[in-house]
Parts: C-alpha cells; sequence; structure tokens
C-alpha cells in the first residue's frame, strides 16, 4: 500500500474516531436529558449510515451479478464499508431498549387509541419485532462475512476463479433477500411509526437510497486515493463516468418511486393513506419536500447528465456530498414528521448523533480499508491490469 | 479531352488499430484536421483524435429541444381537454391535477427525445448517403475486415498533394493512394 495512503487513512482514521467519540458522548448526555428528542434524533441517523453500509453490500453484489470494469476499484472500498456492519449492530441497542418509548404501537397504553386492523395488531409487537431485527442482522451478517472470506481466498489463491463464481452465486440469492430484508426493516423501524399508514413502494425507497449512498462513497473514496499511485492511473475519468451513470440511474430511481408513492396515495385519496402526505406537504414539511425535489433530483439529475461532471472525479465528488446531504434530509423528511407533525423541530441532538454515529463509521471504515490491499490483484478477471505495488 | 476527377484526399491504409491510432495522432499533431478514420470496428480513442472541435455536432441542443418539445405536448394534450374542452369533476379533484399529468408529460419527454436523437443523427450524418467518395478508394472493402484506413480530406487547409503525400508514407502504411472525389 501507498505509504501517503496509509498515512491518510491513520489520520482519518483518528481524527474521526476522536470527533465520533465526542459527539457519541455528547448524544449520551442528550440521552440523560432528553430521551424522546434522543431517539427522535438517533433512528434518522442510525438508518443513515446503516443504509450506507448496507448500501456498500448492495452494490458490490450488483458487480458481482453484472460484473464490469467500474468493479476493480470499487470493490475494497464497498468490502470495507460493508464491514462496519458489527458497529452498526451495537449502536443497534438503544433502539432495541426503547420500543415501547419510540413506537406507539408497543405502548400499552396507546395502541388501543390507534385503531389497527386486526393483522396489524398481531404483527406489531415487541417481542416480535426483536426477533425479526436479529434475523435480518444475521441475513446481512452472514452475506457480509462470506463475501469478504471469499475474497481474501481469492487474494491468497492466486487468480482461483472458484471463488468469484461462488460469491457470484451468493449474489443472486444475495439481492433478493435484501429487497426483503430492507422493506420488512423499514416497515418495522420506520413506517410503523406511524402504524395506520402503508405503502408497497416504501420498501423500495429505502432500497434505493443506501445504493446511492453506497455509489457516493466510492467515488469519494476514489477522489481521495486519485492523487496517489496506482490510483493516479488506474481510477481514469472513464470510470468516474461509470460511476457517475450508476448515480444517475439511482438518482432518477429515487425520484421515480418517491412520486409513484406519492402520485398513488394521491389519486386513491384514501383516509388511511394520505395522513402522511398531508403532514409531509404542509407548511415547512411542504418546504423541505420541494427542496429535495430540487437538490436530491433536479439538481444533481441535470448535473451528472453531463459528461463533464461525470468525468471529473472532484465535480463528481462535489455532487456527491451534496446527495449525502440531500440523502439525510431525505431520511429526516420521511421519519422525523412521525414525532413533530407541525412543522421540524431541529434539535441539537440532530446533528450531534449523526456525526457521533458518522465519526465512528468513518473511523472504522477506514481502519478496515486498511488492513486489506486496496486494490484486487488476485482477481482472475482482472488478471495483469495492475503491475504497480500497492 | 478527358476530365480530369477532381481530388477527395489521400488514402492510406494500415494493418493494426494501434498503428491507425499512431497515425491519426501524428497527423493530428502535425496540424491536419480534416481526415477520418476507417475501421472494421471501434478503436477505442480514436474519435478524440480525429474530430475536430470545428466538427461538433448539435445533437445534444437537437435531443434537448426534441425533448422540451415533448414535455409540453404531453403538457397541452392533458390540459386542453381536461380543463377546457371537456372538464369533468373526478373524485373532487381540480381539473388542472398537474401530479396526474406528470406520467404522460415524462413518457412524451422521452419518446420525442429518443426520435429526435435518431432523426437527428441521420441527418447531421447526410444519411442517407447513396455515395461516398472512399469507396473509389481500392481495397477499401477491406476496412469492413482486417485493415484500418486514415483519410486526409484535400478540404484540409494544410493539404498539399506531394506533401502530404510523402507525410502519409512516412507513417508506414501498407499503401497510400489518391481519392477521386
Amino acid at each position: 500500500m501507498n505509504e501517503a495512503i496509509r498515512s491518510g487513512l491513520n489520520r482519518l482514521q483518528s481524527s474521526a474516531l476522536g470527533a465520533g467519540a465526542i459527539f457519541l458522548i455528547l448524544s449520551g448526555l442528550g440521552w440523560y436529558l432528553n430521551p424522546p428528542q434522543f431517539l427522535h434524533s438517533y433512528l434518522v441517523a442510525f438508518w443513515f449510515w446503516l443504509a450506507l453500509t448496507l448500501g456498500c453490500l448492495t452494490i458490490l453484489m450488483v458487480h458481482y451479478m453484472v460484473t464490469g470494469r467500474w468493479g476493480y476499484l470499487a470493490r475494497r472500498p464497498l468490502e470495507a464499508g460493508s464491514r462496519v456492519l458489527p458497529l452498526m449492530a451495537i449502536l443497534f441497542f438503544p433502539i432495541l431498549f426503547n420500543v415501547p418509548a419510540l413506537y406507539q404501537w408497543a405502548n400499552p397504553e396507546l395502541v388501543a387509541s390507534l385503531d389497527l386492523t386486526h393483522f396489524k395488531l398481531e404483527y406489531l409487537n415487541a417481542r416480535f419485532w426483536v426477533v425479526r431485527a436479529v434475523v435480518y442482522f444475521a441475513i446481512w451478517f452472514l452475506w457480509i462475512y462470506l463475501l469478504n472470506r471469499w475474497s481474501v481466498q481469492e487474494d491468497a489463491g492466486g487468480g482461483a476463479h472458484r471463488y468469484f463464481d461462488r460469491m457470484r452465486r451468493l449474489s443472486g440469492p444475495g439481492l433478493v433477500l435484501f429487497a426483503f430484508t430492507i422493506t420488512y426493516a423499514a416497515i418495522d423501524w420506520v413506517m410503523s411509526l406511524e402504524p395506520g399508514f402503508f405503502s408497497t413502494i416504501y420498501g423500495m425507497i429505502f432500497m434505493v437510497v443506501p445504493a446511492l449512498l453506497g455509489v457516493a462513497l466510492v467515488v469519494l473514496t476514489l477522489t481521495a486515493f486519485s492523487k496517489y499511485e496506482p490510483f493516479a492511473t488506474l481510477a481514469e475519468p472513464k470510470r468516474f463516468n461509470d460511476y457517475g451513470n450508476l448515480l444517475l440511474v439511482f438518482i432518477m430511481l429515487w425520484a421515480y418511486l418517491q412520486f409513484d408513492q406519492f402520485l398513488i396515495i394521491w389519486a386513491g385519496n384514501l383516509q388511511d393513506e394520505i395522513p402522511w402526505y398531508v403532514v409531509r406537504a404542509r407548511g415547512t414539511w411542504g418546504g423541505v419536500a420541494v427542496a429535495l425535489f430540487l437538490f436530491h433530483f433536479a439538481v444533481p439529475f441535470l448535473l451528472v447528465l453531463q459528461r463533464a461532471v461525470t468525468r471529473r472525479n472532484r465535480v463528481l465528488s462535489t455532487v456527491c456530498i451534496l446527495l449525502l446531504i440531500m440523502e439525510a434530509v431525505d431520511l429526516y423528511w420521511m421519519i422525523s414528521p412521525a414525532f413533530s407533525p407541525k412543522g421540524p423541530q431541529l434539535s441539537w441532538l440532530d446533528p450531534v448523533t449523526f456525526l457521533g454515529i458518522g465519526g465512528v463509521w468513518v473511523a472504522w471504515f477506514a481502519w478496515q480499508l486498511k488492513s486489506r490491499p486496496l486494490l484486487p490483484l488476485h482477481d482472475p478477471r482482472f488478471e495483469g491490469v495492475v503491475t504497480v505495488g500497492t | 479531352m478527358a476530365k480530369v476527377p477532381a481530388l477527395y484526399g489521400l488514402m492510406a491504409e494500415f494493418e493494426t488499430p494501434e498503428q491507425l491510432l499512431e497515425a491519426a495522432q501524428r497527423s493530428r499533431d502535425d496540424g491536419y484536421r480534416r481526415m477520418d478514420a476507417y475501421s472494421p470496428f471501434a478503436v477505442e480513442g480514436l474519435p478524440e483524435i480525429v474530430v475536430s472541435s470545428h466538427d461538433k455536432v448539435p445533437l445534444a441542443g437537437i435531443v434537448l429541444c426534441g425533448g422540451l418539445t415533448g414535455t409540453l405536448t404531453g403538457l397541452v394534450l392533458q390540459w386542453y381537454p381536461n380543463v377546457v374542452g371537456y372538464p369533468l369533476n373526478i373524485g373532487g379533484k381540480p381539473y388542472f391535477s398537474w401530479p396526474s399529468f406528470i406520467p404522460i408529460m415524462f413518457e412524451l419527454t422521452i419518446l420525442f427525445s429518443a426520435l429526435s436523437a435518431v432523426f437527428g443523427m441521420i441527418i447531421l450524418n447526410d444519411l442517407p448517403q447513396p455515395y461516398h467518395p472512399v469507396f473509389n478508394a481500392p481495397r477499401f472493402d477491406l476496412a469492413s475486415r482486417d485493415r484500418f484506413f486514415l483519410c486526409i480530406e484535400t478540404r484540409d487547409p494544410k493539404f498539399d498533394i506531394d506533401r502530404t503525400k510523402d507525410f502519409l508514407i512516412g507513417l508506414d502504411p501498407v499503401d497510400v493512394t489518391e481519392v477521386e472525389s
């Protein structure tokens, strides 16, 4: 590994860890001072960073299914990002232990007033909720473990094809399972905050979010590396063009799904479904929705349409940072109105929890990234692509 | 007296894509701008060398205009019957229910963009073109098999029959021929 990259990752790891630790301690203080607000802020922050972790797994599996040159540089950052899952499992505990405080359906005093159907009453109970959460994490863990393990063995095996075949065979079912687990997790952890609401597109929105974040992470990582060899040679404009095209796809898919859900519910005009949008389209929340349309769709869409943007890694990185910020806003807009339907009530805990989890996430990511070679040198599909030492 | 046919350009024939790429690059470095390359398959990096900046085509603008026309068509096609021509109260919604117009507007944007891209490409390429001088070059049929051709055209400001011929021969081609227009 290039020494400059290694020392850069070391610096990133220690400063991110320091910042993350400070913000997490402040979050802990917030938990003590204002438990409900802490939980509300924490849930949004947790979803963002969990989505990023799962996005790495998704894009990795997509790469194994469709292959392509773009995956050669992206594999290691994606694998490192997926290996942050243990951290997210630890950080899940504050939610796990506060189910009755977060969810109305788990509160015996409130559940009678909710007017839920028989099925929802049966499905939404704290014990079953915990069992399901364990199942989701178990599935994610298994896939991340196997894909990372075989990748190491492929490196050690000097270009044997069988590991790639194995990873490929695992990725197909993995993507199907991902669709199921993320849908159910989104319903359990977020949609059930407003237990009267239901939408079948909801889970798909939560599938696109991770994919978008995963590609953005790859762009940012490779841009940071591109100053140093061998990335200076390998991270060509063509590759960033590929990532830009992937971003374009996910930006459009995000807008398509968000709009579809809105259009169907707006056209149906049913009293069970529309309160979700009535809250989110009025007043300040409505302003947030317009901002999302402009800066999560219109502006980045028009930017990544242009080769002048996607072929320049610094410009593309700027777009990625915009997308990361807007994705946090998107999650805030989808989740937080459940707690403050009249309008966003920004609390100091919103940025603090976000940066707390984020700092530790980035530190963990940097630690995982430098623990392995930064390129899959013995990937049999790319043997001979690079002869420079890593 | 027999009419001397005008010259279209000078055609050099190469055996490998690498040779063609290098020849094109050197011609460009030497100041030639009006040239074209012919190969049996797409050679990576070749278009960027051969196409000069004043050959840039306005296809993107054509497609954008086509797309916007589609959006507008979709809007008007739905706005007119719903608001002006035959307004119906559907579920108590306003006549101008723009969210439900968006899918059609989107579809027509795509349709019109695609059509303007195809027809714009055909028109900008001067197609259909039953006659093209490059086919006068002997052995040019090999361009669709296993040979690679570079043609420097007479309309190039730097074109000079003798000097350009010497230059092309210096690129080590299999053959250099004059192409009648």
